[in-house]
């Protein structure tokens, strides 16, 4: 049996310690809002934190997640209350298919939890293995900007 | 179930369409309105005013009959219906609506046709109504070609206003105050003494009135959302990952798949030994399928690992196997038996070439296959039980896809239900149903349990209908100063020919796409000729972001770019002189402005290129600046201007030229689809780029609104896109670059 958390919540399960933390995340808790694009750490679409760390969950395996905190697009925020970085992909319309976004919003929210003010490098960094084949790049940079703004205002 | 609505039976006549071709189709066939798909299918409650039109005790449902595939068309489409019905932004809801001819699109075929956008004549607008009648005899319920705002323009606002009017009559029957003066406001008619009725209270009594025999659209200066910044219905849903696209669906009692075919496309698979598959954890069964096989198990990493262990024999390619081999034989077309289209022959141009004085340039370009490669893998979910089936997947080409269902079940038209999702991406895949046929076989293994059918990357990418490969031989002469003679020659596979076939449809005449973006560009080049030559079909092929003009966009303006400099004209300058079309020259001038044009010498090992294509009715023209830097090409800016007539969103619009200039100039630098044994080589991202974050460069946007024609945009800024990456490395570093991807010859920061 493997314990780990996900977003806050226990979590255990027997299944094989090989399955990708990925679909671990989207057939067995449902947690479809990370999502498969390439499995091979090329796209960044499976984004997600853990212990902190913008990490490739197609990468990682259950079983070497004992006792790991892992957070999810879901833990940010939810339409009712987006989060901080959400909230600034909403005044920014980044998204256009939208599919890579959970991925570049959890890019981006680690970043800014590291560095709360990144300069265009920083952000281009910490983004670039988050691949957008609808070209929103421009919108992004824009948009975690923003969202380091919004991040300041809260803690003031 | 309410049935008041049987008079809508009479749905409106959308009369957007002219009948020029009436006399051939039948008048009657093309005047008679299709029925209203929405009626047979209304729950108690619900009423219908419109095709377009649902409305139940919740609110009202607008009909986006167009797949949202990150271009947004519910959005752009609700807020036509919305802008006449006067509906509250944040009570719009919106629906894909069952598969139906009644949702055809007019505007589809216009690009198939051979006649430039810039030819006003007779014959073009006759033939471009005529085109519209075709679509509508069809049923051509089809999302593509940049049409959804240009078909829906006139539609769905006059569905949002007949229903309106609808609504206010049976107003005025409830409260007995007449028509003239009710008034409407976010979802209520108002009356003159400030009581508001809602529409959902009124929606019954309106179902059952005659639609109106006419309408009167607002005028754009009463417009409140039209032509202003709106936020996108889906624009929420997917910053907080909770927008569900057809990878995400999930249902009781739902089984996972996914599906192995051959990837030598279109060949056979001779045997295969699944039992090691078979005894994985969580499979329950290894189904055969049509060129393949499916593992149904109990997640999808299961049956995606379990498929891996299946041992397949498979088939030769129906096709030359290697690349090389594929360039020889595209190579050999230029002859007359394989001659398509001669639509540009102004002058005589052999005569000016066999007289030039000062020799003639020679130039052979080519472009390689490229694959769609949306995010999200290509998936479908279908459940076949009780003589019923339904396919929840994304598609741009519903009506074939309930043929294809109809096809492989046996069912009739009435028992197949498809539910329409949003796509993670697209780009021209999902007008292939290759993908939801496989989950239809695999369903129909499942003893009436659902099955999500989920394709691997490596399956998605070896998978796919590429973008043709193309070869061109370009020849031209330059004298005073000026170009003087442009003849170029082009030869690719044709799609349509490859799409027509996959159908059964028969694809008559020239294929336009294999000379789009060359042979009616707006140029008065005295002697100027455009040959399209029709290359024996390869790999199996598909309509991809901007079509034939995606790769003839590149070879037309660069070899104009080589005739400009062979001439020693200034790069911009030229254009604006051989340019015919004034709004044409309205986004040239625009690129001119916007960059501050100095010539395309930048110094210090920096270079400008520009470059113009008219594309899907588009004009577009793009300055592109690069630089040489010690780790390689980088392209600082890129200044874009194009005439579409009039903006409806300009949030929207602007997010959507500069994701079509990335695309174009992503897969210009690194993206190529190359063949092995008759498979692709690139499976996955690693091989298979495109423009990353840290190489996106500041994009500056204007539009131009000076036609009088409403055009889309998901596909015109893709074309010059490449051309101008590729002058401007030229302008940087002296090196003209006759292929793509570019990154064959310079490599990019």
């Amino acid at each position: 049996m493997i314990r780990f958390t996900v977003n806050g919540a226990q979590v255990e399960t027997d299944l094989e310690p090989d399955t990708p933390l990925l679909w671990f995340l989207r057939d067995t808790l449902k947690l479809t809002g990370t999502k498969y694009g390439c499995g091979i750490a090329q796209c960044g679409a499976c984004t997600v934190h853990l212990d902190g760390f913008a990490t490739r969950s197609c990468q990682m395996q259950i079983g070497d997640l004992e006792g790991a905190e892992v957070i999810t697009i879901e833990h940010q925020g939810t339409p009712e209350a987006p989060g901080p970085v959400q909230q600034a992909w909403i005044e920014h319309q980044v998204a256009q298919c939208g599919y890579c976004q959970s991925g570049q919003i959890m890019a981006a929210a680690a970043l800014l939890a590291e560095v709360p003010a990144p300069d265009d490098t920083q952000i281009d960094d910490a983004l670039s293995g988050n691949l957008c084949r609808c070209g929103t790049y421009p919108r992004i940079r824009a948009a975690v900007q923003r969202a380091a703004e919004l991040m300041r205002e809260e803690g003031q | 179930m309410s049935r008041a609505g049987k008079i809508t039976r009479r749905a409106l006549l959308f009369g957007t369409v002219a009948v020029a071709g009436g006399v051939a189709l039948g008048y009657y066939v093309v005047q008679h309105p299709h029925d209203n798909p929405l009626e047979p299918r209304l729950e108690p409650g619900e009423a219908t005013l419109n095709p377009y039109v649902l409305i139940d005790a919740e609110g009202v449902t607008i009909i986006t009959p167009r797949t949202d595939m990150g271009q947004g068309a519910h959005s752009i489409l609700a807020a036509m219906v919305a802008e006449e019905l006067d509906l509250a932004w944040s009570d719009i809801r919106v629906s894909d609506g069952p598969p139906s001819a009644a949702y055809y699109n007019a505007k589809v075929a216009a690009e198939a046709l051979p006649f430039a956008a810039t030819d006003d004549g007779f014959l073009a607008r006759n033939a471009r109504a005529f085109g519209g009648s075709m679509a509508k005899v069809l049923g051509l319920q089809v999302t593509g070609g940049s049409t959804t705002v240009p078909d829906g323009f006139d539609r769905m606002r006059m569905a949002g206003a007949a229903a309106r009017q609808m609504l206010i009559e049976a107003a005025a029957e409830v409260t007995g105050v007449a028509r003239a003066d009710l008034d409407t406001r976010d979802g209520h008619v108002v009356t003159p003494d400030g009581k508001a009725i809602a529409y959902v209270d009124l929606a019954q009594q309106a179902a059952g009135i005659a639609p109106p025999d006419e309408v009167t659209l607002k005028s754009p200066d009463q417009w409140r959302y039209l032509g202003q910044p709106m936020e996108r219905l889906d624009i929420v849903a997917k910053s907080t990952g909770t927008q569900v696209y057809g990878i995400d669906i999930d249902l009781p009692d739902m089984l996972h798949a996914t599906v192995r075919t051959n990837p030598r496309r279109g060949g056979v698979v001779r045997g295969y030994e699944a039992s090691r598959a078979e005894k994985m954890p969580g499979v329950k069964t290894v189904v055969s399928v049509t060129g393949g096989a499916g593992v149904i198990a109990d997640t999808t990493w299961r049956a995606m690992r379990a498929a891996q262990e299946i041992d397949f024999d498979w088939g030769e390619a129906p096709y030359p196997a290697d690349s090389a081999q594929m360039w020889t034989q595209l190579e050999a077309s230029f002859t007359e038996s394989l001659q398509d289209s001669r639509f540009r022959d102004d002058g005589d141009v052999e005569a000016a070439l066999a007289q030039a004085a000062d020799g003639v340039l020679e130039a052979q370009y080519r472009v390689p296959y490229l694959a769609h490669a949306p995010l999200e893998p290509m998936n479908a979910t279908a459940r076949l039980k009780d003589g019923r089936l339904d396919i929840w997947a994304s598609t741009q080409i519903p009506m074939y896809v309930m043929a294809t269902a109809k096809r492989l079940t046996g069912l009739e038209a009435e028992n197949i239900h498809l539910h329409n999702q949003y796509a993670g991406g697209s780009f021209g895949r999902r007008l292939e149903d290759d993908f939801i046929a496989g989950a239809i076989e695999v369903a129909m293994a499942a003893e009436g349990r659902p099955v999500k059918m989920t394709w691997t990357r490596e399956e998605d990418m070896s998978h796919d209908f590429p973008r043709p490969m193309a070869v061109s031989r370009a020849r031209g002469a330059v004298a005073n100063g000026q170009v003087a003679a442009l003849d170029l020659s082009l030869a690719s596979p044709s799609v349509s020919q490859s799409q027509g076939g996959r159908v059964n449809q028969p694809m008559p005449g020239p294929d336009v796409m294999i000379v789009a973006g060359a042979w009616d560009q707006p140029f008065a080049i005295p002697d100027y000729r455009v040959t399209g030559y029709r290359a024996q079909p390869m790999v199996p092929v598909s309509s991809w972001r901007s079509v034939g003009a995606s790769g003839n966009g590149f070879m037309h303006d660069c070899f104009l770019d080589e005739l400009i400099h062979a001439a020693g004209a200034d790069p911009l300058q030229e254009r604006l002189r051989l340019c015919d079309d004034p709004l044409s020259r309205g986004v040239l001038e625009a690129v001119g402005e916007m960059s501050g044009w100095s010539g395309p010498d930048m110094g210090d090992g920096r270079g400008r290129g520009v470059a113009f294509t008219l594309s899907f009715g588009v004009a577009a023209a793009e300055v592109v600046e690069v630089s040489q830097t010690d780790s390689g090409l980088r392209i600082d800016k890129v200044f874009v201007a194009v005439e579409v007539g009039r903006v409806l969103d300009p949030v929207n619009f602007d997010n959507q030229v500069k994701g079509a200039v990335i695309w174009g100039l992503g897969h210009a630098m690194n993206c190529e689809l190359t063949y092995r044994d008759g498979m692709t080589e690139q499976r996955n991202f690693d091989s298979y780029q495109g423009m990353r974050l840290y190489q996106a460069p500041h994009i500056e946007v204007r539009a131009l609104e000076n036609g009088d024609t409403l055009r889309g945009i998901g596909e015109p800024p893709v074309p010059p896109a490449a051309p101008a990456l590729a002058n401007a490395i030229f302008a940087a570093t002296g090196k003209r670059i006759r292929e793509l991807p570019l990154n064959r010859q310079v490599s990019f920061a």
